[in-house]
C-alpha cells in the first residue's frame, strides 16, 4: 500500500486524546440527537400519570406550603420582609432547577451504560440535553412564580414589591445555574463510573448544599462574618441573591459574587470536560 | 484499490474479576509508576493470553493482541472465532465504544456501527418517534431520516403499529424496526455484530439480502461478525479468524471458514474410563461415544456412519429418552430425532447402549455436529448437550471428473433411469 498517503484519513482511533478536546463541530453535527433526547426526556416523564405536567406545579406548591409551615411557622426564619410564598417560591424555582440538572447529569454514565456500550456518539449530548429539557420544568415553575408575584403585587400588597432592572439578568442566572450543574454533574458521573462510593454520598451532599444556599433564609440573616464568607464561597449564593434582588427588591446583590460564580462555572466546566473526555473513552470496561 | 481501514498493532487489555477494593490499590500503583516515575504501565507487562477455559495466573488478560491488518475499500470482511476470541472487542474499538490500550486505527469515511438493533428505543414512545431516536443515535440527521421514513417503515413491515408505543410491540417487531433503521444508514464503512441472528426466518432472509445489496451494489466496506457460517459465506469475501485475541488466519472466506471448522474437529471416538469425571451431571454420564464408518476406514458419502453411545443413567423408574440432532457447519438442522429407552417408565440405574446407522448415500461431504440430549418423561432435560464434530470426506476420485464438493446437504443415490428417445 505504498500509494496511500496519510493525509486523507478521516477517522483516527488512538488510545489517548488531547486533554481539552471538545469537538464542538461533532456536537453540532449531533444537534438533532440532542433535540430528540430533549423531547424524549420531556414527553416520557409524565406518561401514564393522570395529572401529567400539572405535577410540575403541584410539586413546588407543596414544597412552598411545607416550608411555610416548618421554616416560616415553626422555626420562624425571617424572609427579608417579603411574603413567605413569594420568597420560598423564588428560591425553590432556582434550587429545583439546579438540583434536577445535577442529580440527572451525575448519573450520565451509569444510567446510559446500555446505549453507550453499543454505539458511539458524543457522550456530552446526554448531559447537555438533560440540562436543556429541565428548562421546561423551570419555565413552568417560573411561570407559577410570576402568577403568585402578580397576585401579591396587584391585589394583596399593591406596589410594595420593588422589582428592578436587575431582573433582566435572569437568562444569565439560569445559564450559570445550568453551567454549574452540568460541570458538577459530569465531573461527578466521571468519578463514579469506577468507584460508586460517592454516589451514596451525593444525596446527602445535595441536601446539605441546599441549606448552604440562601433558599429558605435570606443571606442578610447571616451576620457572622466568617460564616458569611463561607456562604459566599458557594457559587450559588450570588445567583440566588441576585434573582431575589431583581424580582423582589430584597437581597444582597453583588457583581463580585456573580463574577465569582461565573469564573467558578468556567473553571469547573473545563475540569469537568477534561475528566469526562478521559473517562468516556474506556468507561465501558469498568462501569 | 485504496485501503479503507488500517489496524496498526491494536491491543486491548482487560482486568478480570470484580471492580472492588483491590482496584484502587492497582490504580494508585499505576498512577505512581506512570505519572510520578514516568515509566510504562506496570500491569501491561503481566497480561496473559485470553484463553477462556484455562485458569490464568494474572488478573489482566489481553482481549486483543497486536491486531494488524488492512481492509480494502468495498471489501466485505467476516470476522469469526470462538466465543471470547476478541471479535466483539475489535468491533467495539472500531465503533469507538471503547478505546484500545495500544495501537491506532485509521479509516477513510464515516463509520456506522450496528452492535445491537434498536439501541435507545424507549418503550413509551411510538414506533415513529423511535425511528427518529434510533436513527439519530446511529448518526443520521432528522432530515435524512424523514427522507427515508417511508422506506424504513415499509422494510420493517410494521405500518399498522407505527404510531403505537413500542412497549406494545412483540419482541420480533421491535427487532424488525430496529434493523430497518440500521439498514438505511449510509456510512462508507459499516460494522455489524451478529445482529442477523434475530428475527424469524423470513426476516433473516430479508436482512441478509439487504446486507448483500449494501456490500455489492453500493460498494461499501463492511466488517461483519457472526457465528452463522452460512450468512458469513453468503456475504463476505475476506475472512479473519481470531483465536485468543490473535489473528490466526486471514484470507479468502471459504478457506478461513474451513480452517475454523477444522480446528473444532474432535476425535471421532471418545471413551471415558473414569465415569466420575466423564461428561454429564449427577443424572447422566457418558462413557463412550463414537462415530465410525460402517464400511472402510474413513467416513465418506459411501461409507455410511455408525453412531454408538454408552451412558450411565442414575434415575430409576422414569421414561428415559435420548435425542439426536445433526447440524451442518452452517448450523442448518439436518435432523432431530429421538428414541425412548423405557416407554413404560421402568428405567434402571446403570449403563445403556444406544446405536444407530446413517446409511450410505445420505449426507453430503462437509462438517457436521451431532448433539445429544437426555430427557425424562419427554418433558424435562436430564442433561444436554453433548456435542461431537465430525467430517465426511470427499472421496469422489473414481467417479467422474468433478473433484470439488458438490452443493447440498444430502447426497442421495436415486435410481435415475435414462433412455434416449428420438
Amino acid at each position: 500500500m505504498g500509494n496511500d498517503n496519510n493525509q486523507d484519513w478521516t477517522t483516527i482511533i488512538k488510545p489517548k486524546e488531547r486533554l481539552l478536546q471538545v469537538d464542538l463541530k461533532e456536537l453540532w453535527r449531533y444537534r438533532d440527537l440532542t433535540s430528540l433526547f430533549v423531547r424524549r426526556n420531556i414527553t416520557t416523564q409524565y406518561k401514564q400519570t393522570i395529572l401529567g405536567p400539572l405535577w410540575y406545579i403541584i410539586q413546588p406548591a407543596m414544597t412552598v406550603i411545607m416550608y411555610m409551615v416548618v421554616f416560616g411557622g415553626i422555626a420562624k426564619i425571617p424572609t427579608d420582609g417579603l411574603p413567605q410564598p413569594l420568597f420560598y417560591l423564588s428560591g425553590i424555582c432556582l434550587w429545583q432547577y439546579f438540583n434536577d440538572c445535577l442529580t440527572k447529569t451525575s448519573s450520565t454514565f451509569t444510567a446510559n451504560a446500555g446505549i453507550f456500550g453499543k454505539v458511539y456518539f458524543p457522550r456530552m449530548v446526554v448531559p447537555i440535553s438533560t440540562v436543556i429539557s429541565n428548562l421546561l420544568r423551570f419555565g413552568i415553575q417560573f411561570g407559577l412564580f410570576l402568577v403568585v408575584y402578580a397576585i401579591y403585587q396587584l391585589f394583596i400588597i399593591p406596589g410594595q414589591i420593588h422589582t428592578n432592572w436587575y431582573a433582566l439578568l435572569l437568562p444569565l442566572l439560569v445559564l450559570m445555574l445550568a453551567g454549574l450543574a452540568l460541570g458538577f454533574g459530569i465531573l461527578f458521573s466521571s468519578l463514579t463510573t469506577k468507584y460508586r462510593d460517592m454516589t451514596l454520598l451525593l444525596d446527602f451532599f445535595i441536601r446539605l448544599w441546599m441549606y448552604a444556599t440562601p433558599v429558605i433564609y435570606p443571606l442578610s440573616t447571616i451576620t457572622n462574618e466568617k460564616l458569611r464568607f463561607v456562604m459566599s464561597l458557594n457559587p450559588l449564593t450570588g445567583i440566588v441573591e441576585a434573582f431575589k434582588y431583581g424580582f423582589l427588591g430584597e437581597g444582597q446583590f453583588s457583581w463580585g459574587l456573580l463574577g465569582y460564580s461565573f469564573a467558578f462555572m468556567v473553571v469547573l466546566l473545563a475540569i469537568g470536560i477534561v475528566i469526562f473526555n478521559r473517562v468516556q473513552r474506556t468507561f465501558m470496561d469498568t462501569v | 484499490m485504496a485501503t479503507a481501514i488500517e489496524f496498526n498493532n491494536i491491543s486491548k487489555i482487560y482486568r478480570l474479576g470484580m471492580v472492588g477494593t483491590g482496584t484502587l490499590a492497582h490504580d494508585l500503583k499505576r498512577w505512581w509508576t506512570m505519572n510520578v516515575r514516568g515509566k510504562e504501565d506496570p500491569y501491561l507487562t503481566i497480561g496473559e493470553t485470553n484463553d477462556r477455559s484455562t485458569k490464568g495466573e494474572s488478573e489482566y488478560v489481553w482481549a486483543l493482541r497486536d491486531i494488524d491488518f488492512k481492509v480494502e475499500q468495498g471489501d466485505v470482511v467476516g470476522i469469526i472465532g470462538k466465543n471470547g476470541a476478541g471479535k466483539s472487542t475489535l468491533l467495539k474499538i472500531l465503533s469507538k465504544v471503547t478505546a484500545p490500550t495500544t495501537g491506532t486505527i485509521r479509516a477513510r469515511g464515516r463509520i456506522g456501527s450496528l452492535l445491537e438493533v434498536g439501541t435507545g428505543f424507549h418503550p413509551e414512545m411510538t414506533g415513529r418517534e423511535n425511528i427518529y431516536m434510533n436513527g439519530a443515535i446511529l448518526g443520521m440527521t432528522k432530515a435524512e431520516i424523514t427522507k427515508k421514513l417511508d422506506e424504513i417503515v415499509d422494510f420493517s413491515g410494521c405500518e399498522r403499529y407505527i404510531d403505537t408505543p413500542v412497549k406494545r410491540y412483540s419482541s420480533g417487531m421491535m427487532v424488525r424496526l430496529g434493523f430497518a433503521v440500521a439498514a438505511h444508514l449510509d456510512p462508507e464503512i459499516l460494522v455489524v455484530d451478529e445482529v442477523l441472528a434475530v428475527g424469524d426466518a423470513e426476516f433473516q432472509k430479508k436482512a441478509i439480502g439487504k446486507m448483500q445489496d449494501v456490500s455489492r451494489g453500493e460498494g461499501r466496506t463492511v466488517l461483519f461478525v457472526s457465528h452463522n457460517m452460512a450468512s458469513i459465506r453468503a456475504l463476505c469475501h475476506t475472512g479473519i479468524l481470531l483465536n485468543n485475541g490473535h489473528i490466526q488466519t486471514i484470507g479468502k472466506i471459504n478457506e478461513v471458514v474451513e480452517t475454523y471448522i477444522g480446528g473444532k474437529k474432535d476425535s471421532n471416538n471418545s471413551i471415558y474410563e473414569d465415569i466420575a469425571i466423564a461428561p454429564g451431571n449427577d443424572k447422566i454420564r457418558i462413557r463412550e461415544f463414537s462415530i465410525n464408518p460402517i464400511h472402510g476406514n474413513i467416513i465418506d458419502v459411501e461409507s455410511g456412519i455408525h453412531i454408538n453411545l454408552v451412558f450411565k443413567n442414575n434415575t430409576p423408574n422414569i421414561i428415559l429418552d435420548t435425542t439426536f440432532e445433526l447440524r451442518t457447519a452452517d448450523d442448518v438442522i439436518v435432523f432431530h430425532t429421538g428414541k425412548v429407552l423405557s416407554p413404560d417408565g421402568d428405567s434402571r440405574k446403570g449403563f445403556y447402549q444406544v446405536n444407530f446407522d446413517i446409511p450410505a448415500h445420505t449426507l453430503n461431504t462437509g462438517n457436521y455436529t451431532l448433539r445429544i440430549w437426555f430427557g425424562q418423561n419427554q418433558k424435562y432435560i436430564l442433561w444436554g448437550t453433548y456435542e461431537h464434530y465430525f467430517h465426511i470426506e470427499n472421496t469422489y476420485t473414481n467417479q467422474g471428473r468433478n473433484l470439488n464438493n458438490l452443493p447440498g446437504i444430502m447426497k442421495p443415490q436415486f435410481d435415475i433411469s435414462t433412455s434416449f428417445l428420438e
